[in-house]
């Protein structure tokens, strides 16, 4: 039987409570939900958000103070038990869901809010239930530290992301949601096989106890293969990516902000969590440099279609396929060519700062994007005239979110590719420096692109704006000035990973 | 060959297949029947790492028996999803395929 790893000779940590609890609260909610009906489907929902939040702000404090927290389910030990961990990067990760998520559903409050004639449609209780499973699914995912634990995660994750997708029944969004939904069960089921010949070769499913046993050797680089490719189609990094336009185009502007900011980090999450943690030693060079090439061709491929849509909304879902590209440049970068393993350091700092501006900024898009929809009555490119004078604030929040997704300083998008480009220098693999800086020029020529038709005369035959509500305008402004104010911020909670890496970029803004 | 030998090929022949009939087959229904090969596969191979009493050195180890059944209710949700998606679908446009590829959804939508 393997050793115990050091890390959990200690047992549960006093924080660790709050583990179980940022799993279970949405469990909890979901269930309240479940047994309320559709009437209260909302109130239900819109209460459970700021405790949701809450409960993260208590994890990332105790990050910043012990800076691991660990809790074994039942007080049992891996590796006969199960292991829950957080560490900087969950606790970053667990704070943007709670706040994207809270953010998502009061925008959609003014689409799926509290009845007002007494009835409430199925959709407003598919969704609010959706949002919580998410929630829950995530958290999971974020604190989970046993191989099939997190099969369990990602199943729950694709359960509930799905709904989401098909909210209005039509025909077309039913048929993205099936294709979504077999992208996800093959990436799951590849992803299961890998965890079943690591549990054969090593007799663990514990990610601390692998990371002692795993050796190179034919079982582990296949299941390694394995569970990667799996994650990569759930993660939609090109070419597996095929599912994710079709299933923005026709969710409400809500889901699609909690489908491409949050649902796809889940998976990125493990990628990062399976290299880094259980299988730094099995990294090879060619291998980190083939998912660098196909996070390059994310982003030139997913730029360059972005480039051409004619519909606002799909534009960003293209920019979505772009952005998850950068996140991948991490493995080639934070490959140690002399020690022949992966390192924690300034290329990881970055893609985790890229996972967390994007999430904000992504978010503050698309429900920009959904108001433009809803004042217009299109999101046609072409007829976006007269909208700088009819809405300034919703673009200022897509401009503002713009703002991270080109990386200008001082965004937390500027920040995170500012140390994905000195860690390209520094390792001197200027090729990815190149594909950096050429992704950032095409982000900006399609955000460019969209900001010059707003500021343009309004069509001939265009109808004239419908208001907003400003409360609704507020939420997507929000979610962007967190983003861009995400540079000056420094995320403090990776500060025991990867501190000195972001407090360097931070003193080198101009 | 061992019967150890013998299951483990049986489950990758089943995930093979399973995989070609997900990857060619454009028919969803044919899709999900061969998840469910591609899960079987994988039940299996649990099932020969539970016989081989990995790590442990028992005659027999309970833990990869109590992540198939986990596997199994896993896979058992995940098809009645995709069958109801599959449903809806076909009461909603006769089709019960997913070879148009569209955008889900036209430039003109009536706002909410």
């Amino acid at each position: 039987m393997s050793p115990v790893a050091g890390t959990f000779a200690a047992g549960s940590a006093a924080g660790g409570v709050w583990l179980v609890a940022a799993i279970a609260w949405p469990v909890v909610a979901l269930l309240v939900l479940i047994a309320g009906g559709e009437r209260h489907a909302a109130r239900v929902g819109v209460l459970a958000l700021p405790v949701g939040v809450a409960i993260a702000a208590m994890i990332a404090l105790g990050i910043a103070g012990a800076g691991e927290l660990v809790y074994h389910v039942g007080g049992w030990a891996p590796p006969l038990g199960i292991g829950l961990r957080a560490d900087g990067f969950s606790a970053a990760m667990l704070l943007v869901t709670a706040v994207v998520t809270s953010g998502a559903g009061l925008y959609a409050l003014a689409d799926f809010g509290p009845p007002r004639d007494g009835h409430a449609g199925r959709a407003t209780f598919a969704f609010w239930a959706s949002l919580l499973g998410v929630w829950a699914a995530l958290n999971l995912a974020f604190l989970g530290n046993d191989l099939f634990n997190l099969y369990v995660a990602l199943e729950l994750l694709t359960f509930a992301a799905v709904p989401l997708v098909c909210l209005d029944g039509r025909a077309a969004t039913l048929q993205a949601a099936l294709r979504y939904l077999l992208y996800a069960l093959v990436g799951s089921v590849l992803y299961l096989l890998g965890a079943v010949l690591l549990y054969g070769a090593y007799g663990t499913l514990d990610m601390s106890l692998l990371a002692t046993a795993i050796r190179p050797e034919p079982a582990a680089w296949a299941a390694a293969a394995l569970m990667t490719a799996g994650l990569l189609a759930k993660t939609a990094l090109f070419p597996l990516h095929l599912w994710l336009p079709p299933a923005h185009a026709g969710a409400p502007p809500a889901a699609s902000a909690v489908l491409s900011a949050l649902v796809v980090k889940g998976s990125f999450f493990i990628v990062v969590r399976l290299w880094f943690e259980a299988l730094p030693g099995l990294a090879n060079a060619a291998a980190m440099q083939m998912l660098g090439l196909l996070g390059a061709g994310a982003i030139l491929y997913g730029s360059a279609l972005a480039l051409r849509q004619a519909r606002l909304k799909l534009l960003v879902a293209y920019s979505t396929v772009a952005q998850i590209g950068y996140l991948f440049l991490v493995f080639p970068l934070a490959f140690d060519a002399s020690a022949g393993r992966l390192a924690a350091g300034t290329a990881l700092a970055g893609g985790l700062l890229q996972a967390v501006s994007h999430a904000l900024a992504k978010a503050a898009m698309f429900m920009s994007a959904g108001l433009v929809a809803v004042a217009l009555g299109h999101d046609r490119i072409a007829g976006l005239g007269g909208l700088a004078r009819a809405r300034p604030a919703t673009l200022l929040a897509f401009a503002l979110a713009g703002v991270s997704l080109v990386g200008l300083p001082p965004s937390g998008g500027f920040a995170a590719k500012w140390l994905l480009l000195s860690s390209a220098v520094a390792t001197g693999q200027w090729w990815w420096a190149a594909v950096i800086v050429a992704g950032g020029l095409l982000t900006g020529a399609y955000l460019v692109l969209v900001l010059m038709r707003a500021f343009g005369e309004p069509e001939a035959a265009a109808i004239p704006p419908r208001p907003i509500a400003a409360w609704r305008e507020a939420v997507p402004l929000v979610l962007a000035l967190l983003a861009v104010l995400l540079g000056f911020a420094g995320l403090l909670p990776i500060e025991s990973q990867s501190g000195a890496g972001v407090a360097v970029a931070s003193g080198a803004m101009p | 060959m061992t019967p150890a030998t013998l299951y483990g090929l049986c489950g990758a022949a089943l995930v093979g297949i399973g995989l070609y009939g997900l990857l060619t087959d454009p028919r969803v229904l044919r899709k999900i029947i061969a998840f469910n090969l591609v899960g079987s596969g994988v039940f299996l191979l649990f099932g020969v790492v539970a016989r081989r009493g990995a790590g442990a050195g028992l005659a027999g180890d309970p833990v990869p028996q109590a992540l198939v059944i986990t596997g199994i209710v896993v896979a058992f949700s995940a098809t009645a999803l995709a069958v109801t998606l599959l449903l809806r679908l076909h009461e909603s446009s006769g089709g019960a395929t997913l070879d148009s590829p569209t955008d889900g959804g036209t430039a003109e939508r009536p706002p909410p």
